[in-house]
């Protein structure tokens, strides 16, 4: 009997998606093959299904996000769930109520789904033990991006077939990018080797450890790459302080077809957007039929529409199993 | 007058002739008037006493605690600060000047030399201000602040960046034969970091602080120190490379002294786990190797001192994510019973214990406490080594409740505390 059940639950039975560290091999495959199922729908006429009908889904957003927003407002509106969103502006914050307030308040309105980005590292863990939700990191600080890492993986799968044993390059602003941590994280545990490729002082302290191969020379680093992966650097942090200038920075970091040359002949490009074209990467490259970057656009409304779907049965088992 | 009194049967801790031996202590007119092993059940005080059996309890120097801060001087907060520090077995304590007002201004000095004791029920000194308004850029009156009774000056959580300054600082100190105590952070190297730079830090997604941003204003102040001759005391070190580095300059007879707080000794940065906002300290807590250096500073006396960084914080500054809420923690409670884990697992002898809580802090500070002598003031704790008891928020005294060890189990506790020949804490009172 017990044996039974387990083979009848879901490979993704969490209550949140807080980041992609904790999840298994086949919990990643499940969200991965339920938004495979997803991209159809988007590309049908009438888009609009009931799974999520009569639900409410809330995107609190501490940190303005248009494209995040927005692939998440339309993943709930294609599943049929009423979707609002909330701009808490940063200030506000620091200024009156604490997180916590705000979790109590929220919570007080009974969403069934929480999507939330926060400027701060653990923020949305934090919300998460507050409320009665299911809660999703949108992003938070450095930390985690879990369904950026989901529709890169998503992305990727669906181009070269598999994830395993595939070399992937992350190159650029890793310090601060939390969609490179969650996509370390991911890559390792579906069994892709990992390099990561950027100036040392736009690396974490102790990437070496984090299960990737450190480069600070694209040349080398991209040879017998399948998927180069460019990240963005922010307009602040091109004028002296981490690197010398945007100018510098492309001369040794920017994807240019002749850098990428280096790479695999059937190596593909991902960018997250937004992009600093001429900067991180040329517009040739970005544009070129070796850019997924438009795809992982369509990739990551499926990705969402799965996620929220999937948490949305796993709290409905739970309350109507009373487990 | 209350009667003399004679405890005996006691585990008696000497923190300057460094034994840990059996005895007794008998006391009158709050000093002490005589103690050592012939002070038994059978001693002979010539008058009418009262015979205390201590039953084989240590029986030691209160602890004199030299980094507390305050939020502010009113009765309350001088109140609150000493039912705390009684509680934690602590006697003598220097608070911080970061407290509203800021502690520069000869009648804030006075005004709470002249009624800390008599409010607080413990000694009660406190430290003034280095700077003016602790922003590092002019020198406070220094000399007219310690007539006033400032026994120390120091920025408190603040660092003086401008090396000049500090170079002055130090010589004009030292003409007023004064102490500067400095907290070591190079603020650019610090940044925006909010935990120790590592792989854990990065996991966590969280902006670090390296150890050279401690290490490299240490080495300054050392030079400086050096240079000067000035009476100098690095508030709290965390890592082995500032350890190091005092090690070399007391090898060069440099007049330096050094501490370490309490939460850098029994704790690393791990415990942090997921973001719990209660163990966002300053400085940041380090590696576990970092922790064992610190640990062995102490067992081998290179670091003088164990404070408590005692920081009363408001449970809505603690209410944010972990970058965002406010750094410090509660400690002068918790004290004595963490230090004691040094002496359950580490090695650490309690005379030498003893002599960084309580022996060392007091000759630092130029105070006539933190021993028992003959004549010397009856300020001394009775305390359980193994009793064992669980850190719940609901059971601290203090006002604030943000400790580091919530919901661990510590063994250790203080029984009584006198001052003065006074008991002023008991436990279960």
């Amino acid at each position: 009997m017990k044996n039974f059940e387990n083979m009848m639950k879901p490979h993704f039975a969490d209550k949140h998606l807080l980041g992609i560290e904790g999840l298994k091999e086949a919990n990643i495959t499940a969200l991965l093959d339920l938004a495979e199922k997803k991209i159809e729908q988007s590309r049908r006429d009438t888009k609009k299904t009931d799974v999520l009908q009569g639900r409410t889904q809330i995107n609190l957003f501490f940190e303005s996000s248009t494209r995040t927003q927005a692939s998440f407002e339309i993943a709930g509106k294609r599943l049929g769930a009423d979707v609002l969103n909330m701009a808490v502006a940063h200030s506000s914050i620091k200024k009156g109520e604490t997180l916590i307030d705000t979790a109590a308040t929220l919570n007080a309105m009974q969403p069934d789904l929480l999507v939330i980005r926060h400027h701060s590292a653990g923020a949305v863990e934090l919300l998460s033990q507050k409320v009665n939700c299911a809660v999703i990191n949108a992003g938070d600080g450095r930390h985690e991006h879990p369904t950026q890492a989901l529709l890169d993986a998503l992305t990727i799968r669906r181009n070269k077939g598999k994830l395993a044993r595939l070399t992937i390059a992350i190159c650029g602003d890793i310090l601060h990018s939390r969609v490179a941590r969650s996509n370390i994280i991911l890559l390792n545990i579906m069994g892709a080797r990992v390099r990561l490729i950027a100036p040392p002082t736009l690396l974490p302290a102790g990437a070496e450890k984090m299960g990737c191969e450190v480069f600070h020379d694209m040349e080398e680093g991209l040879k017998g790459v399948d998927i180069v992966m460019m990240l963005r650097l922010q307009t602040e942090r091109m004028q002296g302080a981490f690197i010398p200038s945007a100018r510098e920075y492309h001369q040794f970091y920017g994807l240019t077809e002749k850098k990428l040359s280096y790479a695999n002949d059937d190596a593909m490009v991902m960018h997250p957007g937004p992009m600093n074209r001429g900067v991180e990467i040329d517009s040739v490259v970005a544009d070129s039929a070796r850019s997924l970057i438009r795809e992982q656009v369509e990739m990551g409304v499926a990705v969402r529409m799965g996620v929220l779907e999937a948490l949305s049965n796993n709290w409905l088992s739970k309350n109507k199993g009373g487990a | 007058m209350s009667k003399h009194k004679i405890f005996y049967n006691a585990r008696l801790i000497d923190p300057v002739e460094m034994t840990d031996s059996t005895g007794g202590m008998y006391i009158g007119d709050g000093k002490v008037l005589d103690i050592g092993s012939h002070v038994t059940r059978d001693y002979d005080a010539k008058i009418a006493v009262e015979y205390i059996d201590v039953k084989g309890q240590i029986l030691a120097p209160g602890l004199v605690d030299m980094r507390v801060f305050m939020n502010g001087v009113g009765n309350q907060t001088l109140k609150n600060t000493g039912v705390s520090a009684a509680a934690g077995g602590v006697t003598s304590l220097m608070s911080m000047p970061n407290s509203e007002p800021i502690i520069e201004d000869i009648a804030l000095v006075e005004y709470i030399n002249g009624r800390s004791k008599s409010v607080s029920g413990i000694n009660l000194y406190t430290s003034a201000a280095l700077t003016q308004g602790l922003e590092g850029k002019q020198m406070a009156e220094i000399g007219l602040l310690k007539k006033a009774g400032a026994i120390a000056f120091t920025d408190g959580r603040k660092s003086v960046q401008n090396s000049l300054l500090f170079k002055r600082l130090l010589e004009y100190a030292k003409s007023h034969n004064a102490l500067i105590i400095h907290d070591v952070e190079d603020k650019d190297l610090a940044g925006d970091g909010v935990m120790n730079e590592g792989l854990f830090a990065s996991r966590l997604g969280l902006p670090s602080k390296p150890k050279i941003a401690e290490t490299i204003l240490l080495e300054r102040d050392l030079a400086l120190a050096s240079l000067t001759k000035a009476k100098y005391h690095v508030s709290q070190i965390s890592c082995a490379e500032s350890l190091n580095a005092v090690i070399r300059a007391k090898s060069e007879n440099a007049p330096i002294t050094a501490g370490v707080s309490i939460n850098n000794l029994t704790l690393n940065e791990f415990d942090i786990g997921e973001y719990r906002s209660f163990l966002r300290l300053e400085p940041p807590l380090r590696s576990e190797d970092d922790r064992m250096a610190m640990v062995e500073g102490i067992k081998n006396g290179d670091i003088d001192v164990i404070v408590s960084s005692h920081d009363p914080q408001d449970p809505d500054g603690k209410r944010h994510p972990f970058a965002d809420a406010a750094v410090g923690a509660v400690g002068l409670e918790t004290l004595l019973s963490a230090a004691l884990r040094l002496y359950h697992s580490e090695g650490v002898d309690l005379p030498t214990l003893w002599r960084a809580l309580s022996y060392n802090p007091a000759q630092i500070l130029g105070l006539n406490v933190g021993y028992l002598k003959t004549n010397s003031p009856a300020d001394f704790i009775i305390v359980d080594a193994e009793h064992s008891w669980k850190v719940e928020r609901t059971a601290l005294k203090s006002q604030s409740t943000n400790t580091p060890f919530e919901n661990r189990i510590l063994q250790g506790k203080v029984l009584a505390t006198y001052i003065d020949g006074h008991k002023i804490f008991e436990l279960g009172n």
